[in-house]
């Protein structure tokens, strides 16, 4: 039977750009397709949509399902539906895939029309920047002019929090969720050990394996698995594999004997069947650039001058990816210019992957807030 | 969106004394602000740009609700992520004698906050002192809790109150003490039930 607090059956929609794009690399994307989905209905006002901004390995597709048999939902249909957090009732919601991604935006394996070939190694660099500026051209062409409210986590909340800032005036609200005003040197040395693993895998061919008829197989499974590492705490970890065996008894070989290597090779497997190996470079380049402050002397109260959203900042105390103390660098810049903010530091134990659990006051806390934003009176 | 608790609050003799030394449109952080009531009320008479302080997550989801921001952070650990004299007034309303560490709350109200502003229930009052000598713990409209499940840990007199004030070059500028709604000029730390003081931190004297 149909949920009913869910959004239902879905259908993707694409948008075609033939504008030039000139990204913060400086090179220009000569034109550009945007997958996206909708969920709920654009008011007359145009005055109640939302963005949703996916992380690392989203994509569009964030609620509901395409068919009725589908085996999951999704990625955040724990929060998007009629009656859920992100209420549909009231709001109109869009989720997209973001440039350089994989799930049919333009990304390194659509045709560069330049070459008729794939882009492969030479799709450009993409930036948190360049996707607010392509997401503020798909608003364009669904004719908001301004957004109610901008979601995203992890890297998704980076996208939210460059949104306040390049288009001031085209978003009231925006909720950064276990995100950080740049990675830390840490966080930058596992995107690297991640690309490593990509790029000297021997089906790599330089980012051209499209037509080498191969797929860097290993290298997108091992950076998926170090991933998945530091997406969970050591206590969730813990909990969930401990030193459990598979078999119930060591084999003294190579083979996966303990649970939580049956988890990262079974995850690692699943992803590198999924997603591009091209995008998850640039997908984890764009975290590792982003850095509103840098232009500013590394003054991030400075940065955040601009903006005039309101602002709801969430944190994880288990997520030591992107730590508390990350989003409190947020939560003081935004003190510091007096602009609107709330800040939650949710107690969870699942680390990082926390912000798409539905955890009862995590959920509680968005649609406190989310419910007292004005939509206007075109609802 | 908050007119039911500003409607309550404004029942509120504390807030109201509170409000009548809050300069219009000015701002205000509340340490342990609850469900943001008093801010509310500030906001609403007064204009005032306000922040809550508090580490429950009740009164997190009860500050959003009524669209007060709120930070949600344990005071105990200070007030790192607030400027220095960010604020015009920090306000502790009933909350000091629930803090460990009393001293270090009172200097950083007064290193993020140009004034503060504290309320706190007189230990002194004449019925807690009957009770004591009793031979039981007071209890009372200020004081709700039994001694073994009150949150309370550092109850002081209006007395002791001033003295630390003195020990830490506070200078209190206004005190009003009431005692059930009433103002009480006589015999305060004998007659009032509850303390309301606003205080600034004195230039330390320069030594040779």
């Amino acid at each position: 039977m149909q949920d009913s607090s869910s959004v239902g059956i879905v259908a993707p929609q694409t948008a075609h750009f033939q504008q030039p794009l000139t990204l913060k690399s400086g090179e220009v994307l000569p034109a550009f397709d945007i997958i996206y989905e909708t969920y709920g209905a654009l008011n007359s006002t145009r005055s109640n949509a939302v963005l949703i901004c996916h992380a690392l390995s989203g994509n569009h597709h964030a609620a509901g399902k395409h068919q009725e048999d589908d085996k999951h939902p999704g990625w955040w249909d724990n929060l998007i539906g009629p009656g859920r957090p992100l209420d549909t009732n009231k709001f109109f919601v869009i989720a997209l895939n973001n440039l350089g991604g994989c799930h049919g935006s333009t990304g390194p394996a659509s045709i560069n029309p330049a070459t008729g070939k794939p882009w492969g190694s030479q799709f450009p660099m993409v930036t948190v920047e360049d996707w607010v500026a392509s997401q503020a051209r798909l608003l364009d062409y669904l004719g908001i002019e301004q957004l109610a409210a901008v979601v995203g986590g992890s890297l998704g909340g980076m996208q939210a929090l460059q949104w306040t800032l390049d288009f001031p005036d085209r978003v009231r609200h925006a909720l950064v969720i276990a995100s950080a005003p740049n990675l830390t040197a840490q966080n930058v040395a596992f995107n690297e050990v991640a690309r490593q693993a990509i790029m000297t895998d021997p089906e790599f061919f330089d980012g051209d394996y499209y037509e080498h008829d191969t797929v860097p197989r290993r290298g997108l499974r091992i950076a998926r698995m170090l991933g998945h590492i530091t997406y969970l705490s050591d206590d969730a970890m813990g909990a969930k594999f401990g030193r459990k065996l598979r078999d119930g008894s060591l084999k003294y070989n190579f083979e996966v004997e303990f649970e939580m290597e049956s988890y990262l090779r079974y995850q690692g497997d699943k992803f590198a069947t999924a997603f591009d190996a091209n995008s998850y470079l640039r997908m984890t380049k764009a975290l590792d650039y982003f850095d509103p402050a840098f232009a500013h002397h590394g003054d991030l109260s400075l940065a955040l001058s601009k903006a005039q959203a309101d602002f709801l900042v969430v944190s994880f105390t288990s997520d030591w990816r992107f730590s508390p103390a990350r989003s409190r660098e947020i939560v003081k810049a935004l003190l510091d210019n007096e602009f609107a903010v709330s800040y939650a530091e949710v107690t969870a134990a699942h680390g990082h992957d926390a912000f798409l659990m539905p955890d009862p006051h995590y959920h509680q806390i968005l649609r406190t807030y989310l419910a007292n934003i004005n939509t206007g009176a075109g609802t | 969106m908050s007119t039911e608790i500003v409607r309550e609050a404004e029942n509120r003799r504390d807030f109201a004394l509170i409000a009548e030394w809050v300069q219009p449109k000015s701002k205000v952080l509340d340490l342990g602000c609850g469900d943001g009531s008093l801010l509310a009320f500030l906001r609403d008479k007064l204009e005032v740009k306000g922040y809550g302080v508090d580490k429950d997550d009740a009164n997190l989801l009860a500050c959003i609700s009524n669209g007060i921001s709120v930070i949600q952070m344990d005071l105990e650990a200070g007030l790192a992520g607030f400027d220095s004299l960010s604020f015009d007034y920090v306000v502790l309303s009933q909350t000091l004698q629930a803090m460990v560490n009393t001293e270090g709350v009172l200097r950083e109200m007064l290193r993020v906050g140009k004034q503060g502003i504290i309320t706190f229930p007189n230990f002194g009052y004449w019925r807690h002192r009957i009770q004591l000598m009793a031979g039981h713990m007071p209890v009372s409209d200020n004081l709700p809790h039994q001694w073994y499940n009150t949150p309370n840990l550092h109850l002081c007199t209006i007395d002791d109150f001033e003295a630390l004030c003195a020990k830490m070059n506070i200078r209190i500028t206004d005190r009003i003490v009431i005692n059930e709604g009433d103002t009480v000029s006589f015999m305060p730390n004998l007659l009032g039930s509850l303390a309301i003081y606003r205080f600034e931190q004195a230039a330390w004297p320069i030594s040779y």
